[in-house]
C-alpha cells in the first residue's frame, strides 16, 4: 500500500558565508491518511526545514534540497514539474504556520481570503463562496462567524487567528495537513482548544497530519507516532506509548527527563539512567524548601551547529552513554525490537532503501543509537 | 515564517580553547566533572534559533558576528561598495592636495585663450575668462567635498543629539523636538537659500555649510529619534535601568551605540545630496561666490555658453555628478550592509 | 555574603494592593485620557527568605508588569512594595540605587537583554560600576571571572561577546549580572521560556543551586505550569490583573480550588500518553470557552466571570475577595478569590 506521504532520505543544505551547512542529513518518514505523525526537535534540528523541503516552500537560495524523494500518494514531488506540483500543493496538501497573524494578509477581510480560496480554486462564484467562507469560520468555532467575516486579521485574538489559519488550510479539504508549531504562540487554554479542534478535523475528514513541534506535552495527547529530530536527522521513530514509556535513544530519554510535569511534585527520577556519576545532574539533591522539586535531569551543553557537525553519532558529546565507537561511527537507524533480537536494517547513506522498506515503513521501531538496547533495558 | 531560519553561522567552534565534541572523545572529564551544572562551553551557537511568539526577523538579530564585522565582510565583497569608495578616496586626496594632480594655478587667466577648446596641457579647455577649466575643476573638488563633508557632520550630530534626546526622554520634549523639525521640514531648500544666504556676504563655505546644517538636521532628527525608541525598548537597556545606571551612561553606553547605524546610512547618502545642494546654491548665486573655486560656481558661468563652448560646462558637471554618485552609492552600499531586513 | 541579619520570620518583600494603571490617551499635543488598562489591580504577596514565590498566568494577565514594579522599573499607581520594612516605591536617588542593589531581575529573552556591543566582561561588571560601594574588595575583572564560574561559564570568556555564545549560556551571562551585586531577591521574569527544552533543564537547575547558595529568593514568573511547579515553594495565580488563588505548590497543583486554576492546570499538556490507564482515570479537561477580556474594559465583579462554568449574578456585582473559603480543610484551604471554591470531585479520585 502507498502512503499518503513518504520522505526517503531527505538532504537539504544551506548555503551560508562560512561555508556549507547540512540542515537535514537523510530524513525519512512517512504519515498514512487518518493518522498523526508528531515531528519532534528543538530549535535547529532542522524539523521545519524538512518541512519547508516538503511543502516546496524552502527559501533556495540558500536552501537546496541535496537528494532524497518526498512521496506524496506514490509519486516524488521533487521530479514533478512546477505547475503539477503546484496544484497539488494547493488542494492535497496544505499548512499551518505558527505566526498566523504574519500569514495573513493584514489588509483583506479574513471572510474575503477564505472565500478567494473556492473563488480561484472551486471557481465558485463570489455569493457561493462567501457563503461557504462563513460556514468554514463556524466549522472552526468562531463565535458569529457571519458578523466576522467582514473583520480584518488584527481583530482577532491569537487563538482566533489561528482558527482562521486552520479553516484556510482545511478549506479545499486537503488530505494532509503539516502544522509548524501551530500552538506555540498560544496560552496554554488556548492551545487546548486549537490541538482539540486540529485533531476533531484529522479525525473527521480523515486527513494525514504532520504536526512539528518542540513540546512533548502536545505531542502526548494527540500524535499516533513521533519521529525525534537531532542534528538534521531522525533519531528515534517510535508509536507514542512506546516512545514515551521506553525511549530507545538517549536524547529522547534525555528529553524526556528534562521537563518538569504538571502532575509530578517533586522528584524527577522517574526513569533510569546510565552511568549516574559520568553526567553529572541526577544526584539526589537536598531538596531545599519543603515542596520545591528536585534537581531536574538535564542533557549537558547544547545542540551542535551545522557547519561543525560531531564525527560519528552528533549525539555523542552530549551523551551519558557515548563510547568510542559513537564518536567514530555514525550510527545507522537500527530496527527496535521489544525481545533480545536486533539488525541493523540500514546503514545510513549507503543503504537506505532497505530502512525504509523495513523499518519506518511499518509501525516498528527505530533507532539511531549503536546502543539502543541497553537504553531500551535500562 | 515559522522557524526563522538565519543563515549566518558562528564560527566560535574555531576560536572555543574548550574544543568540542569533534575531537573531545565522548567521555570528556572537563565537561563531566564533579559539579553537573557546569557544562563547559563546548558548543557555542544555536544558529536556528526560535523564540515562541516573539516578533519574527526583527531589525535586532544578533546572531553572526555582529553587526559591524558583517557589514564589513559584506562591504568588502560589494564591487558598487570598492567603486564608490575608491572614488571618493580620490576626491578627497585631491581637495586636500590639489596640485598632485594639477601644477597650474587655477585663478591664472589669459583672456586671450577664453573659450578654447582642449590644446596640449590642457585637455579640458579655458573657460571665459581663459583660465584652465581642468585645473578649476580639480580644484573645485575642495569646496564641494568640505561643504558636503562639513554640512553632514553638523547635521548628523545636531540631529541625532536632538534627535536621540527627544527618543530616549519623550514626553513634551519630544513633542516640542518634532513640531520644530516639521516647521524647517516645511521651508522650501531654494527659497530658504534665496532669502538666508542672500543676506551673506561672505565668500567662505561656512555660511553654506550652516545653512545646509540648519535644514538638514530634522531629516537625521527623524531617523535617529525612531532608532532610539527601538532600542529603548530592548531587554539590556531594561537591565541596566533596573541595575539603577544614570540616563547618561544608559544612552552612551547601551543606547547610542546600537541605534547608530541607521544615523550613519542617512548620513552618508544625504552627503552625496549636500554637495549638489551646494552647486546648486552656488550656480544661483547665493552659495560660494567667486573668487572661491566651485563647480556651481562654473556651472553657473558656463551655462551661458552652452552652445560655442560646451566643454566650459561639460567637465565641472561631469565632475559633480559623478562626486554625488559616488556618496549616493557608497549610501546604499552601507545601507545594504547594515540593515538587516535586506540580508 | 554579606553579614546580612537573617531574618527567618519577616518576609523579605511584601507587596500590599499594587495596582498599575495605564493611562489611554488620545491626541499629539494636548493629550485626552480616554481610559485606562488596569495592567495589575490590587494584587498583594509576600517572599520569605530563601523562597521561590512563582507567578503564573497567561499573556496579559500582569505577570511582568508586576516584574518591573518590583524592580522599580516603573511606579505603581497604588499600594506598597515594602523591602526590609520599607516601602520603596516612594524611594528615589540614592536610596533608590540602594534598594536596586538588593533586587536584581533577570529577562527572558536571552537574545535582547544583553547589550551587543559590550563584552561578557563588560556585561557582568556594569553592576560595579554603577554601584562602586558594592564592589569587592580587589581585583574586579577576578571577580567578574567568579561569577562567570559561579554560573558555569569558562571564566576565560571573559572577552567574549555575547553573540559568540549559545541562548543557554546568555541566559547564565545574564543571571551572573543578576547575581553581581549579591542582592536577596532576583525577580525572574519567564528566564526559561525561550530556551531549548534541553537546556531549559540545565538553567533551572543552575537557578536552584544558587537560591541554595546565596540564600536567595525568587519571584519566578513563567506561563509554564509545569516549571513554575518544579522550582516554587509557593504559587500565586493571576488573571486580568488580579491574583486569582495563591497557595504552596501541592494546594495550587494538586488541591486547586479557583476555577480558573482547575481549567488552567487541566489544559496543560503532560507529556505522557495517558499516564497508567489502568490506575488512573482519564484527564478530564476542562476546555474555556472564548478569550480573555481586554484589561482595558475588564468585567465587573469576579474578572473571570466571562469564562466561568459557575458564574452566577452574584459574580458579576461582589469582586470576590482573595482569602481562605470557609469550609473547606486540608490542602485545600488556600485562599482564592472565588465565591464558589471548591475542590474539583471528579479530577481528584
Amino acid at each position: 500500500m502507498t502512503r499518503l506521504l513518504e520522505v526517503r532520505d531527505l538532504r537539504v543544505q544551506f548555503r551560508t558565508r562560512d561555508g556549507i551547512a547540512e540542515a537535514v542529513g537523510g530524513v525519512s518518514y512517512g504519515v498514512d491518511a487518518g493518522r498523526t505523525l508528531a515531528v519532534l526537535g528543538e530549535s535547529g534540528s532542522g524539523k521545519s526545514v524538512t518541512a519547508q523541503a516538503v511543502m516546496g516552500i524552502l527559501d533556495s537560495p540558500p536552501g537546496r534540497i541535496t537528494g532524497g524523494e518526498v512521496l506524496f500518494r506514490g509519486r516524488d514531488l521533487l521530479t514533478m514539474r512546477a505547475e503539477q506540483r503546484r496544484r497539488i500543493r494547493g488542494a492535497a496538501m496544505a499548512m499551518i504556520f505558527q505566526d498566523a497573524l504574519s500569514a495573513l494578509n493584514p489588509v483583506i477581510t479574513v471572510g474575503a481570503q477564505l472565500a478567494e480560496m473556492y473563488e480561484v480554486h472551486r471557481g465558485m462564484s463570489r455569493g457561493d463562496a462567501q457563503r461557504r467562507a462563513v460556514e468554514l469560520m463556524d466549522r472552526v468555532r468562531i463565535p458569529a462567524a457571519g458578523q466576522r467575516a467582514g473583520d480584518y486579521p488584527h481583530q482577532f485574538s491569537g487563538g482566533m487567528r489561528q482558527r482562521i489559519m486552520i479553516a484556510m488550510a482545511m478549506a479545499l479539504e486537503p488530505d494532509l495537513i503539516i502544522a509548524d508549531e501551530p500552538t506555540t504562540a498560544l496560552d496554554v487554554t488556548v492551545q487546548a482548544q486549537v490541538m482539540d479542534l486540529l485533531a476533531e478535523l484529522r479525525r473527521e475528514y480523515a486527513m494525514g497530519l504532520v504536526l512539528i513541534t518542540h513540546d512533548l506535552g502536545v505531542v502526548a495527547d494527540v500524535a499516533d507516532t513521533i519521529a525525534v529530530m537531532y542534528a538534521g536527522r531522525i533519531v528515534e521513530t517510535a508509536p507514542v506509548r512506546d516512545l514515551y514509556r521506553r525511549p530507545a535513544h538517549p536524547y529522547t530519554r534525555g528529553l524526556l527527563d528534562s521537563v518538569p510535569r504538571v502532575d509530578h511534585g517533586g522528584g524527577q527520577a522517574r526513569r533510569g539512567h546510565a552511568d549516574h556519576g559520568r553526567h553529572g545532574g541526577h544526584e539526589s539533591h537536598g531538596v531545599h524548601g519543603a515542596h520545591r522539586g528536585g534537581k531536574l535531569y538535564a542533557i549537558r551543553g547544547a545542540p551542535p551547529s551545522p557547519l561543525t557537525m560531531p564525527s560519528g553519532c552528533p549525539f555523542h558529546p552530549r551523551c551519558p552513554r557515548a563510547q568510542e565507537v559513537c564518536r567514530v561511527e555514525r550510527p545507522p537507524l537500527y530496527e527496535v525490537t521489544t525481545d533480545a533480537g536486533t539488525d541493523a536494517v540500514a546503514n545510513t547513506g549507503a543503504d537506505t532503501e532497505s530502512g525504509i522498506g523495513s523499518g519506518i515503513g511499518s509501525d516498528g521501531r527505530t533507532s539511531a543509537c549503536h546502543f539502543w538496547k541497553e537504553e531500551l533495558h535500562a | 515564517m515559522p522557524e526563522p531560519f538565519d543563515t549566518r553561522y558562528d564560527m566560535t567552534e574555531a576560536i572555543a580553547p574548550a574544543g568540542g565534541g569533534g575531537g573531545g572523545g565522548a567521555v570528556d572529564p572537563a565537561a563531566s566533572g564533579p559539579q553537573g551544572l557546569k557544562d563547559r562551553p563546548r558548543r557555542l551557537t544555536l544558529p536556528w534559533r526560535k523564540e515562541p511568539g516573539r516578533r519574527l526577523g526583527g531589525p535586532a538579530a544578533p546572531t553572526g558576528r555582529g553587526l559591524w564585522s558583517d557589514a564589513w565582510h559584506d562591504l568588502r565583497r560589494n564591487p558598487v561598495f570598492i567603486v564608490s569608495a575608491l572614488i571618493i578616496l580620490f576626491l578627497v586626496v585631491i581637495a586636500i592636495w590639489p596640485q598632485l594632480i594639477a601644477s597650474g594655478n587655477p585663478y591664472h587667466g589669459d583672456l586671450a585663450r577664453a573659450q578654447d577648446g582642449p590644446a596640449p596641457g590642457h585637455p579640458f579647455g579655458y573657460d571665459l575668462q581663459g583660465r584652465d577649466v581642468y585645473t578649476r575643476t580639480v580644484y573645485g573638488a575642495r569646496a564641494s567635498i568640505t561643504v558636503g563633508i562639513c554640512a553632514t557632520l553638523g547635521a548628523a550630530l545636531l540631529g541625532s543629539a536632538l534627535g536621540g534626546l527627544a527618543g530616549y526622554f519623550g514626553g513634551w520634549w519630544d513633542a516640542l523636538l518634532s513640531r520644530i523639525a516639521d516647521v524647517f521640514f516645511g521651508i522650501p531648500i531654494l527659497l530658504g537659500g534665496l532669502v538666508f544666504l542672500s543676506v551673506v556676504t561672505s565668500g567662505s563655505v561656512w555660511p553654506v555649510v550652516g545653512f545646509i546644517v540648519l535644514l538638514g538636521w530634522p531629516q537625521i532628527s527623524r531617523i535617529a529619534r525612531g532608532s532610539v525608541v527601538t532600542v529603548k525598548e530592548h531587554d539590556y537597556v531594561q537591565a541596566a535601568r533596573a541595575l539603577g545606571a544614570s540616563s547618561g551612561r544608559t544612552l552612551l553606553r547601551h543606547i547610542a551605540p546600537n541605534a547608530v547605524a541607521p544615523v550613519i546610512v542617512v548620513a552618508t547618502i544625504a552627503l552625496g545630496t549636500y554637495i549638489s545642494l551646494e552647486a546648486t546654491l552656488s550656480f544661483l548665486g547665493v552659495g560660494l561666490k567667486p573668487p572661491t573655486v566651485s563647480w556651481g560656481i562654473d556651472i553657473s558661468s558656463a551655462a551661458t555658453q552652452i552652445r560655442n563652448a560646451p566643454h566650459m560646462l561639460l567637465w565641472p558637471a561631469g565632475a559633480l555628478s559623478i562626486t554625488v554618485l559616488a556618496f549616493i552609492m557608497l549610501g546604499d552600499a552601507v545601507r545594504d550592509a547594515l540593515d538587516p531586513k535586506l540580508r | 555574603m554579606p553579614d546580612r541579619m537573617p531574618d527567618p520570620d519577616g518576609p523579605v518583600l511584601e507587596v500590599r494592593d499594587l495596582a498599575k494603571l495605564y493611562p489611554l490617551t488620545q491626541g499629539v499635543v494636548f493629550k485626552r485620557r480616554t481610559g485606562a488598562v488596569r495592567a495589575v489591580d490590587t494584587v498583594s504577596f509576600a517572599l520569605r527568605r530563601g523562597e521561590t514565590l512563582g507567578i503564573v498566568g497567561e499573556s496579559g494577565c500582569g505577570k511582568s508588569t508586576v516584574a518591573r514594579l518590583l524592580v522599580s522599573l516603573e511606579r505603581p499607581t497604588a499600594g506598597t512594595i515594602h523591602y526590609r520594612g520599607e516601602d520603596i516605591t516612594r524611594l528615589s536617588g540614592r536610596a533608590l540605587r540602594a534598594v536596586r542593589r538588593n533586587i536584581q531581575m533577570v529577562f527572558q529573552d536571552p537574545y535582547t537583554s544583553l547589550n551587543p556591543r559590550m563584552t561578557v566582561g563588560d556585561i557582568v561588571a556594569e553592576p560595579f560600576e554603577i554601584h562602586p560601594e558594592a564592589t569587592p574588595n580587589g581585583n574586579r575583572r577576578r571577580a567578574v571571572q567568579d561569577l562567570l564560574d559561579v554560573v558555569g561559564l569558562n571564566p576565560e570568556h571573559i572577552n567574549r561577546y555575547p553573540h559568540q555564545f549559545s541562548g543557554g549560556q546568555r541566559q547564565r551571562i545574564g543571571i551572573a549580572r543578576g547575581l553581581a551585586l549579591r542582592p536577596e531577591v532576583i525577580v525572574a521574569d519567564e528566564p526559561v521560556s525561550a530556551l531549548d527544552v534541553s537546556v531549559q533543564a540545565q538553567v533551572i537547575n543552575l537557578m536552584e543551586s544558587l537560591q541554595d547558595e546565596f540564600n536567595l529568593s525568587y519571584i519566578f514568573i513563567a506561563h509554564d505550569l509545569s516549571v513554575v511547579r518544579h522550582i516554587s515553594n509557593r504559587v500565586a495565580v493571576m488573571y486580568l490583573g488580579r491574583i486569582a488563588e495563591t497557595g504552596t505548590g501541592p494546594e495550587i497543583y494538586d488541591h486547586p480550588t479557583h476555577p480558573y486554576t482547575q481549567a488552567l492546570l487541566s489544559a496543560v499538556p503532560v507529556p505522557d500518553p495517558d499516564p497508567e490507564p489502568e490506575s488512573r482515570e482519564p484527564r478530564t479537561r476542562i476546555l474555556l470557552t472564548g478569550d480573555v477580556p481586554s484589561p482595558a474594559n475588564p468585567p465587573s465583579g469576579c474578572r473571570f466571570r466571562t469564562r466561568c462554568w459557575k458564574a452566577q449574578d452574584r459574580c458579576a456585582v461582589e469582586v470576590p475577595v482573595l482569602a481562605v473559603p470557609t469550609g473547606l480543610a486540608g490542602p485545600g484551604a488556600h485562599a482564592s478569590a472565588c465565591h464558589f471554591a471548591e475542590e474539583r470531585a471528579e479530577v481528584r479520585e
